[in-house]
């Protein structure tokens, strides 16, 4: 047994992780319900719930309670086999593509060695030989300790993160389509168009990221990060704004909410839904909003890294609690903005949602690629001068105040958007007898 | 009548500015404004533990008044039960046991449930018998409870004075001047 333990540590801590997490998400969900209640209600002047239990602290039990209890229909005029599927893909994706997003303390993953090339004399290739079995002591030693992440070391964890994003969208589509609800249709299919679109910026967004770090694997961005000291969104703040504001629309988030627009659509897609299922739509949404809050942090924020703080030595588990303690508050700092921006803003009218999209953040995406690649290239050998990369701050507030006024500009004219009145009056009144 | 062209005013969208193209600083002037408005203080009143404010003149339950001696105030002249909207009012009268007026009500019963609480039965009154209190929260187990009659609503009088809630209300001195007796001669 504890053979069988010592050989596959790794899977018996990734299992334990997901017990533990699944049921802390499921319960961070919950009670950021609360959170948003009570926030809404403070931004409007008056106090949310705060009769059950101790200032409303238990709320969202009788909420689940409420949820479990309440009676499950199932309209007659639904396809029953998609109406089921549609809300556990929602919930499902959201939950999936937490697994590579660190949530406390991570270590430096070990870098594979290069391979030598074909070329290559005895000597080199004796020394890679060499330099393989050091990374495969290093992967031992790496996976001898605890990471904080439930899938460590996966090299594509960005991409996966967004390719099970993207995934989610079934759940949306499919729970328009099956509502047989043209209400309904229009909500999921709106939902569609956005989630698709906003991807795009999303990818390119964090391109910059990509390039300064050279990798992928979450657990190396923060660790660049430490290294230098320098978090990411210093370097990249053009990057920082549009990947928020892409997350907002992955989301369904307002200003991005058309799809849930409670006012047009009567409830969107997820009209016809009631308890159990509807209550797995809320939690998909908020466990969105959880994942792209830790990326936030993960990317642009430097994680678990604070400048003095986390290099103090305070011991294994005063150190680890600490950490913890920084990326949560992180996290939860973007989750408050995200609600005060949904209590702050009008909705986002379809075609200003796909125009902002297409016309505005993907131009600005490229420019600050371009932008960070022109950078790069100057600054030779930018890994080993470090002090240079300061330079990527001024240049990205100026690229972004110099590029984002033609993106957004609408000439006046019929060209630019809706008629403007203009000085001519209307031909002379009738005169009525 | 047509409208003149002098008094027609062309209104032009205003033009918005590189800044305002951007929509940060007005999205950053708008988080200001809630953000401001979370450290402001609440206007929710944490009801029954505390009880609102309520105006003067608010219409609440009805009472009927009584006079210095004690005794009530209707003359019984039907004119609330001819004003109310809702004809909630239902009087019966009689001949008055006292000398300064020729009747009394000897039963006088509002349906509190139908009533609308306009407060025109308090506007009609001339003897300012009937007025509206401050009593809101209003219960009862049956329809048949809520029929207010001449002693509940003379006991709502007695409660109110007595706890100081609804000071009497009357302006017009003892009954007023349609409870004075016709002039001789």
């Amino acid at each position: 047994m504890a053979d069988w333990y010592r050989a596959h540590t790794p899977v018996v801590w990734a299992i334990i992780t997901i017990i533990i997490m699944m049921g802390v998400l499921q319960g961070v969900c919950a009670y950021l319900i609360l959170l948003e209640r009570k926030l809404c209600a403070f931004m409007q002047d008056r106090i949310g719930p705060n009769r059950v239990g101790p200032k409303g602290l238990l709320q969202p039990i009788a909420d689940g309670i409420k949820f479990l209890f309440k009676e499950d229909i199932v309209p007659g005029h639904v396809d029953k086999i998609l109406y089921f599927a549609a809300p556990a893909i929602a919930v499902g994706t959201a939950t999936l593509a937490f697994v590579v997003v660190p949530f406390g303390p991570t270590r430096m993953p070990p870098a594979p060695p290069q391979p030598p090339a074909a070329t290559a004399t005895a000597e080199q290739k004796a020394e890679y030989a060499q330099a393989q079995q050091t990374y495969a002591r290093e992967v031992r030693a790496y996976e001898s300790r605890y990471q904080f992440v439930i899938a460590p070391r996966i090299d594509i964890g960005l991409i996966f993160v967004f390719a099970i994003a993207s995934l989610a969208v079934y759940g949306v589509i499919l729970a328009g389509w099956a509502s047989n609800n043209k209400y309904s249709f229009i909500g999921s299919l709106r939902s569609s168009a956005q989630l698709v679109s906003y991807e795009i910026p999303m990818g390119m967004s964090v391109l910059g990221v990509f390039l300064l770090t050279g990798s992928l694997n979450l657990e190396r961005i923060i660790g660049e990060q430490v290294q230098t000291g320098w978090w990411l969104i210093f370097l990249q703040p053009v990057g920082f704004l549009l990947f928020m504001i892409a997350a907002f629309a992955e989301c369904n988030r307002l200003p991005f909410d058309l799809p849930e627009a409670e006012q047009e659509l009567v409830g969107g897609y997820h009209t016809e839904y009631s308890a159990m299922k509807f209550a797995l739509f809320f939690l998909g949404e908020y466990t969105h909003m959880v994942t792209t809050s830790f990326l936030l942090t993960v990317l642009f924020l430097g994680g678990w890294h604070f400048w003095y703080i986390t290099s103090i030595d305070l011991g294994p588990i005063a150190g680890t609690i600490v950490k913890i303690i920084i990326i949560w508050l992180k996290m939860t700092g973007f989750i408050v903005f995200f609600m005060l921006i949904r209590w702050t803003l009008p909705r986002f009218r379809f075609d200003q949602l796909m125009g902002l999209a297409w016309k505005v953040l993907i131009p600005l995406a490229f420019a600050n690629l371009i932008a960070t690649m022109v950078v790069l290239q100057l600054i030779e050998n930018y890994h080993a001068n470090p002090a240079w990369r300061w330079i990527l701050l001024p240049i990205g507030l100026i690229m972004f105040i110099a590029l984002a006024i033609p993106a957004v500009w609408r000439p006046s004219g019929r060209r630019g958007g809706t008629p403007r009145v203009t000085g001519t009056p209307a031909p002379p009144l009738a005169s009525v007898p | 009548m047509p409208i003149a062209e002098k008094d027609l005013v062309w209104v032009q969208e205003p033009k918005l500015k590189w800044s305002d193209h951007l929509y940060l600083p007005a999205i950053a002037a708008g988080l200001q404004t809630t953000i401001k408005h979370i450290f402001m203080p609440k206007v929710t009143v944490q009801f029954p533990e505390e009880r609102p404010k309520l105006p003067p003149n608010y219409r609440g339950v009805h009472r009927l008044n009584r006079d210095e001696q004690g005794r009530v105030k209707c003359v019984a002249c039907y004119m609330c039960a001819t004003a109310c909207p809702a004809h909630c009012i239902d009087i019966v009268a009689a001949p008055s046991p006292w000398p300064d007026r020729e009747k009394y009500p000897e039963t006088f019963v509002i349906d509190e449930l139908r009533c609308i609480y306009c407060g025109m039965c308090e506007e009609a009154c001339p003897v300012d018998a009937i007025e509206l209190t401050s009593l809101f929260d209003l219960t009862g187990l049956s329809r048949e409870e809520m029929m207010f009659d001449k002693e509940k609503l003379l006991s709502v009088f007695d409660r109110t004075v007595a706890a100081a809630t609804d000071p009497i209300r009357t302006s017009r001195g003892p009954l007023g001047t349609a409870s004075e007796l016709p002039k001789e001669g």
